[in-house]
């Protein structure tokens, strides 16, 4: 029994975490949220050349490194802490796993290594208009099968799907309902047919699309119609990636809280001397230190692939999104008034939390999939 | 990161697993793993059932080998937790002696006097309880009175302890006592070991709002024990004392977590059988409980992982006793809304008879399962340094915040 990060992942943890506090400060966050593309192409490529952070998880078969969840887990959780503004989730958390999971080898050998050499961004095409995440929210129809399948409809909420190069789209062979006829087509970024709109967003260090397809010609990934299992593995890997991301923004707020709570002074003492701060203060630690606990382990759970993982994955992202929430809320109160201003980052990490804790269903979505998945 | 067994690891698990397999039977499996450190039920049946394991040096499993243990890994102690939970074995009666005062005498004890006292726990002959609480020292400890003066080579003890668990049960008792008459606060206080069997203890049983009378007031009048009876240096008691309650806010909860996850399985069960389990009300609280059940556990390992690789207790054991106790009583309140109406009766089939502290009554006042977890939980969030204690702790020595001006 060992539940710990070995010497070599905590290098990687350093090395990531000097790299995000250079090159995604306060100020370049703030520049890029107030883009419409969202991201630092220049950066991107560093952080594929330099540090190799996208190539992480992808098997080294495909041009990755063959690391596991584990490290991808802690990449993460450095860019929550950052806030870093990057496609970087999008298309190592969603869409990546999602070629892993449903393509054929020959795709596989095909798309990743774009992604891997950071030349690619990938988006996984799932939720629609109504915001559903279960099976049942996905109503668009792909027409034909292989490599002539077209696709009609629209996809919204989709994360960074206005500058993905590719789309990996979830649709549904005509007639079929609930979890049956499920599948995964891939579509170009650039293909005939699709209309993109970067669309406005409460979390501006988030971008997401809404995608109309008109005709798109589309290539099946893997079997066009038993995606639900695999869709569904990919969206519980991809609640472990966001449960680890969201730790990381959860610590970082409380370091805020704590910082601001030994500074500032009112009635003639730091008010981190009074038992309502310092009470708020030990609750914070005791959620995070928490969804740490729930995060690496779900991480490992990713990592081996075990039977655990649909079970680990709710949990981490049920509790994960709950106290990053309060914990970003939390970092408003103990700063007060200076806490509610735009030129303070609390409201950056706030609205981050709570975009992320909607993100693949919330605490309660989560609660009842767990509720089933336990078999209650 | 890895969770899977070693051989070494395998191999003891299988011990384990085998000797419950032979031992676990008839009243011992009958009574099963209901209760906990600090109730009293199936009591005989319990301390048979802990000779049994002190016999085959289950008890004692992280005592050095010379003193009768199994020097056990922290591996080794959670498979040994999981085993015996799983087994649905009885709860334990040694917490007090094995799980507290066994480490503090590791820690602080002089090698005649662990040979002296590690025996008789391991034997079952001797049960401890803590002499720590008085009326005027609750979340102030260092405010104790209890006074302890030299008279030729004894101790003489005098003044009144309160909410000593067990005590009544107890044939010692490690006891903060201000052997320094002049001192206050952390200074000048002696960790005495007191027996309890002599004319100057008096334990008088608190009866709780359970009903039962697991708590007592201890009063000491000119009790007496031997000089020799004192853990580390004569006024350095405030020290071993934390060290204790180190040991209590620190690992010896990890086995309750086992316990816990088997009430909430109970609870859930009753859930199914009486159809809220539909309630999608219910449905997330129950889901919730689970989380933070397991969280509990991922918890502990890291705190026991990173004991291992430092030595040092990382900030995850500071908040373990304010998780589980908050954890377990609001699941008690959650048991009473899957028990639905029911909860609201005593089930007259337990038995008639007058309540504890009472000469007579109409029924004993005899808490089900679920009702004892729904009250004792109550008493969780104030014993051992209550949350509002724990949270100062976290804020201060954890998070550095500054402390309340005096």
């Amino acid at each position: 029994m060992n539940f710990a990060f070995t010497e070599e992942q905590d290098q990687l943890r350093d090395a990531v975490r000097r790299f995000m506090e250079t090159k995604s400060d306060e100020k370049e966050v703030r520049r890029l949220m107030e883009t419409a593309e969202g991201y630092d192409p220049e950066l991107w490529a560093q952080m594929a050349n330099e540090l190799g952070l996208q190539s992480l998880h992808i098997p080294e078969a495909y041009g990755g490194q063959g690391f596991t969840f584990i490290e991808l887990g802690i990449v993460l959780e450095e860019m929550g802490r950052a806030l870093l503004c990057s496609p970087y989730f999008s298309t190592v958390g969603l869409a990546t796993n999602a070629i892993l999971n449903a393509g054929t080898e020959e795709q596989k050998s095909a798309l990743l290594p774009g992604i891997a050499a950071g030349e690619t961004i990938a988006a996984l095409a799932f939720t629609e208009p109504n915001g559903r995440w279960d099976a049942s929210g996905i109503t668009m129809e792909a027409k034909g099968s292989g490599d002539a399948v077209t696709l009609d409809g629209t996809k919204m909420y989709v994360i960074d799907g206005h500058i993905a190069n590719t789309i990996v789209v979830v649709a549904r062979q005509a007639g079929s309902s609930g979890e049956d006829g499920i599948g995964f087509y891939v579509v170009d970024g650039d293909a005939a047919g699709l209309t993109r709109t970067a669309l406005t967003t409460m979390d501006q260090t988030r971008k997401q699309a809404k995608l109309e397809f008109a005709g798109v010609k589309a290539t099946s990934l893997g079997d066009s119609d038993t995606g639900w299992t695999a869709l569904s593995k990919t969206l519980d890997q991809a609640a472990v990636c966001l449960a680890n991301e969201m730790v990381g923004g959860a610590q970082k707020v409380l370091e805020m809280s704590v910082e601001y709570a030994k500074v500032r002074v009112q009635f003639g003492r730091p008010i981190g001397s009074f038992q309502a701060i310092k009470h708020k203060c030990a609750d914070m630690l005791l959620e995070v230190e928490s969804a740490k606990s729930a995060a690496y382990y779900a991480a490992w759970a990713a990592a081996e692939d075990n039977d655990e993982l649909p079970v680990v994955a709710s949990l981490a992202k049920a509790y994960c999104s709950d106290a990053y929430f309060h914990a970003t809320a939390e970092n408003i109160q103990i700063h007060g008034g200076i806490g509610f201003t735009w030129e303070h980052p609390a409201h950056l990490y706030f609205k981050r939390a709570k975009s992320s804790e909607i993100l693949l269903g919330d605490a309660t979505y989560h609660r009842e999939l767990l509720a089933q998945r336990i078999g209650i | 990161m890895d969770f899977i067994d070693s051989p070494t690891e395998a191999a003891f698990r299988t011990e384990i697993k085998d000797w419950l397999n032979e031992n676990l039977k008839g009243d011992f499996a009958e009574l099963g793993g209901r209760g906990g450190p600090a109730d009293e039920h199936g009591w005989d049946i319990r301390i048979e059932w802990e000779k049994l394991l002190g016999k085959d040096r289950w008890l004692g499993l992280t005592w050095p080998v010379e003193y009768g243990g199994r020097n056990a890994s922290f591996s080794e102690q959670i498979i040994f937790s999981e085993e015996y939970a799983l087994a649905n074995a009885p709860a334990r009666v040694s917490f007090f002696g094995e799980g507290l005062f066994a480490p503090t005498l590791l820690a602080y004890g002089t090698d005649e006097q662990k040979r002296r006292f590690l025996p008789k726990i391991q034997s079952v002959e001797e049960l401890w309880c803590q002499g720590y609480s008085e009326p005027d020292a609750g979340s102030d400890l260092a405010n104790v009175k209890t006074k302890g003066a030299l008279d030729g080579d004894q101790w003489v003890v005098n003044g009144q302890k309160v909410w000593t668990t067990l005590a009544h049960r107890a044939q010692w008792c490690f006891c903060i006592t201000r052997t320094d008459p002049d001192s206050q606060g952390h200074q000048g206080l002696s960790y005495l070991l007191i027996p309890m069997d002599q004319p100057g203890v008096e334990v008088r049983p608190l009866v709780q709002m359970t009903g039962t009378a697991e708590f007592n007031e201890v009063f000491f009048a000119d009790a007496r024990t031997d000089a020799t009876n004192v853990l580390g240096a004569v006024g350095d008691g405030w020290k071993v004392a934390m060290a204790t309650l180190g040991f209590e806010r620190g690992t010896a909860f990890l086995s309750q977590q086992l316990a816990f996850a088997r009430e909430l399985e109970e609870i859930i069960a009753l859930a199914q059988a009486n159809e809220v389990a539909a309630d999608p009300v219910i449905r997330q609280e129950l889901a919730d409980s689970y989380v933070g059940v397991q969280i509990m556990k991922y918890n502990g390992l890291r705190m026991l992982t990173s004991l291992v690789k430092s030595g040092v207790l990382g900030p995850e054991a500071s908040i373990g006793k304010l998780y589980w106790s908050n954890w377990h009583r609001t699941l008690g309140e959650r048991a009473m809304r899957v028990m639905g109406s029911a909860a609201t009766l005593i089930e007259p089939t337990k038995g008639d008879g007058p309540s504890i502290g009472q000469e007579s009554g109409p029924r004993a006042y005899d808490l089900n399962e679920l009702q004892r977890i729904f009250m004792f939980s109550r008493s969780e969030t104030i014993y051992a340094g209550s949350s509002e204690i724990q949270r100062n702790i976290i804020g201060e020595r954890v998070l550095g915040l500054p402390r309340e001006p005096k």
